[in-house]
């Protein structure tokens, strides 16, 4: 699948990140390359191999219903940029 | 053109787990912000999720209570987006292998008929944290406590024809999931909320409309009121010449309006894919079974339970089977006094009316089901009459007495069936009411029964309140009809 600048832009608008023309202009033929080996991938015959969705072979374990953590707000927000009345605070979002 | 409304809704549904869903953190209600937010919740770098086992036993246990397949293996996906109350910029859902497959819920209409709305899946996701929006600054203020609580999403096919039926569906997820104890289903502390998806069609086209999907529907009345303008905007808009676009949209209940969010096409790419940090959650048949075994009986059950083998009317039954404290309540009752029309009577009347003059829910009835069980008890086996039975019910309510039998003996309430006593009561009536009699006597036979009332109310009041009103009458007729 040939992609366009186009598709480098949403891509990047979606996951929030600020790239150059230039950066743009590679990620087209970087990103490019990866799904044409997503093609070939995808010619292989997967008829009757149940889709993998992890590569362990593995499943989950559950843990106990409990209450292990403590409070460590403070601790935490020392990190953050901005905190009022035990809040984190951000740019304002309005929908 | 006659138009036809199609609704389809989304129940997101907090789990009543004491922790979260892929951390130790509490998830309990009110505390401090940022108090109940740990590193996983938080998102901090390094942090793994592990799933809480009782989210999935919560889960497993309303796919079985709505006659859901429950696939031997299910998956959690990232859902992708950026927004400030989720700070790991995905939420852990499950898109294409959800826990519960498709079931059924029977829902009951205002005409006591039923029908089946069909489930299309019902998956585990986490919660995000809340957005204050309150000026701070210029900036938003964020608490993270809610992040990461447990969340089954129900999502029903598009069943559903008008908002009475919606809000019926929505009324019998609240009582499935309150049965089973898997959430406190308190929608005004948001443990319940929904999306409603709606369109309209012309009536016997088969191709649905384009619908649009209503947010912040949190309260039974709000979906009603919710759809009812959707509806009406969308109709005026084809008719009009226009056409609904696929977008989310708000309800205002202050307004009584929906207001147009984001079109869909734009913001919500959410590029799903498996999540790396957790493994197939696998469920074997054994775990399934034992969990069927644990079930209680179910709403649906249980009406039709108190309609076959108590006899009680199909709207009695909607009434008592509705909660399961209400349920609960009405099955102590009725298993104290041994009738179950009196025990339903008694819950639906008296009691339930003075839990809403009082403002109380059941759990906080100052009457137990065992005082009320047996008040009726003593209304059965003729020790008082009905207008004292409201006496003790009263003075249980207020307090003055730990039973009825006690309240009865402290106030002299019971039944005088005395034949003698009785008598010599309506002597004395009938002496001291000689224009009435005289009244009596004058008036045209068929007037004479209405007539009657009065010196019944008269022998009542002397016997305060204590005489069989029916011996009462009875005595009365002959002795008012001997003097004619």
């Amino acid at each position: 699948m040939a992609l366009e600048e186009s598709h480098v832009r949403r891509a990047a608008h979606l996951a929030r990140l600020a790239v150059s023309d230039d950066q743009a202009n590679g990620f087209v033929d970087d990103l490019s390359r990866i799904l044409d080996m997503v093609d070939q991938l995808q010619s292989l015959d997967t008829e009757g191999v149940a889709p993998l969705a992890h590569p362990l072979d593995a499943t989950q374990r559950l843990r106990a219903d409990e209450v292990t953590e403590t409070n460590q707000r403070d601790a935490f927000q020392r990190c953050a940029p901005a905190v009022e009345n035990g809040l984190y605070l951000v740019p304002r979002v309005v929908e | 053109m006659q138009w036809e409304t199609v609704i389809g809704l989304e129940v997101h549904v907090q789990l009543a787990t004491r922790s979260k869903i892929f951390s130790g953190a509490s998830t309990a209600f009110g505390a401090e912000p940022n108090t109940q937010a740990c590193a996983v919740d938080l998102g901090l770098p390094g942090v793994l999720p592990v799933l809480n086992e009782q989210a999935v036993a919560m889960a497993v246990q309303f796919g079985l209570a709505v006659h859901a397949e429950i696939p031997e293996v299910s998956v959690f996906d990232r859902k992708n987006y950026f927004y400030p109350d989720l700070p790991k910029g995905y939420q852990t859902s499950q898109m294409y292998h959800p826990i519960v497959g498709p079931g059924e819920v029977e829902i009951t209409l205002d005409d006591n008929t039923t029908k089946r709305i069909r489930i299309h899946h019902a998956h585990l996701e986490e919660d995000a944290g809340k957005s204050l929006h309150e000026d701070f600054h210029g900036m938003t203020g964020i608490d993270l406590n809610r992040a990461g609580t447990p969340l089954l999403e129900i999502v029903s096919e598009p069943d559903m024809r008008n908002a009475k039926e919606a809000a019926a569906y929505l009324k019998a997820i609240h009582s499935i999931v309150t049965y089973l104890g898997i959430s406190d289903g308190n929608m005004a502390e948001g443990s319940m909320r929904c999306d409603v998806n709606v369109s309209v069609r012309p009536k016997g086209q088969e191709a649905f409309g384009t619908r649009a999907e209503i947010k912040n529907v949190n309260s039974f009345r709000f979906v009603e009121r919710a759809i009812a303008f959707e509806v009406e905007r969308q109709i005026e808009l084809i008719e009009d010449g226009g056409k609904v676009v696929q977008e989310t949209r708000l309800f205002d209940p202050e307004r009584d309006e929906t207001r147009s969010m984001r079109t869909k096409e734009e913001a919500n790419d959410y590029r799903y894919f498996p999540c790396p940090d957790l493994l197939p959650v696998v469920l074997d048949q054994a775990y399934l079974d034992h969990l069927r075994s644990q079930l209680p009986e179910l709403p649906a059950d249980k009406r039709a339970r108190f309609q076959t083998s108590l006899g009680l009317s199909a709207y009695d039954a909607h009434v008592l089977s509705a909660s399961r404290e209400m349920a609960e309540f009405f099955e102590e009752v009725h298993r104290v006094c041994g009738d179950a029309k009196q025990a339903a009577n008694w819950v639906q009347g008296e009691l339930s009316g003075a839990l809403n003059r009082d403002n109380l829910t059941i759990q906080n009835s100052p009457v137990s089901a065992h005082q009320l069980g047996e008040l009726i008890s003593r209304v059965l086996d003729d020790t008082i009459n009905g207008k004292a039975a409201k006496q003790v019910f009263q003075a249980l309510w207020n307090g003055q007495g730990s039973s009825a039998d006690e309240i009865i003996e402290a106030k002299g309430l019971k039944q005088v069936t005395d034949t003698g006593a009785i008598e010599s009561m309506i002597d004395q009536v009938i002496a001291e009411s000689p224009a009435q009699v005289a009244q009596y006597r004058d008036s045209e036979p068929e007037k004479r029964g209405k007539m009657i009332g009065y010196f019944v109310g008269q022998v009542m009041k002397a016997s305060r309140g204590t005489a069989n009103p029916q011996q009462v009458n009875g005595l009365l007729k002959e002795k008012l009809d001997a003097l004619l």
